[in-house]
């Protein structure tokens, strides 16, 4: 699982049937400090609390569809829990390549 | 699998049932040398493992329900054991 931040909704009228009823939020992955990186995705909302500007925990690839009340779903991204709090120290500020 | 160090903790309330009461811990992947392989994983703890602690990360849906004893359910990141030492041969 990764940390990401909803940055917004999507809303699709026309979509395969299995996506019905489902909530999409578009959500940029986080780094470890929570800084911005790599590319958005849309992911589905398995929580149905999260909102735009929430930082999340979603998980990808077949996992995402175990997330939704019907598994058998089109879906591979889901955001699965709400960051209440979030304790992370910080990187050592050099690391030596140990020496061989 | 792979290895990696614990460097946090994360907190939620709302989140998928699965996780309920089970404690998520941050951790930064690691080489075999113990050097920061650079991206991180958020994984649950099975194995009561502390802030510092190098750790085995299995990074797999199907082995991690089994652990759970769950058929289904978004899970796929655990930490599976607390890592004593690591020898490489150089060869």
């Amino acid at each position: 699982m990764h940390l990401g931040r909803v940055i917004g909704t999507v809303v699709a009228t026309e979509k395969t049937p299995n996506l019905e009823g489902i909530k999409f939020l578009i959500v940029q992955p986080l780094s470890r400090e929570g800084e911005p990186s790599g590319r958005p995705v849309v992911a589905a909302d398995a929580v149905a609390m999260a909102g735009p500007g929430e930082m999340i925990y979603f998980v990808g690839s077949r996992e995402a569809a175990q997330a939704m009340p019907e598994t058998f779903v089109p879906i591979d991204h889901a955001i699965v829990g709400i960051v209440d709090q979030l304790h992370v120290e910080p990187l050592p500020k050099t690391q030596r390549k140990a020496k061989k | 699998m792979r290895l990696a160090r614990v460097s946090g903790t994360v907190i939620s309330t709302f989140n998928s049932p699965i996780f309920d009461g089970q404690r998520l811990l941050l951790c930064d992947y690691l080489n075999p040398d113990g050097e920061l392989a650079g991206g991180y994983v958020i994984a649950v703890d099975v194995v009561s493992a502390a802030p510092g602690e190098t750790v085995l990360i299995l990074d797999e849906g199907t082995g991690a329900r089994q652990i759970m004893e769950v058929s289904g359910g978004p899970i796929r990141a655990m930490v599976v054991g607390i890592i004593d030492e690591v020898a490489i041969s150089r060869l």
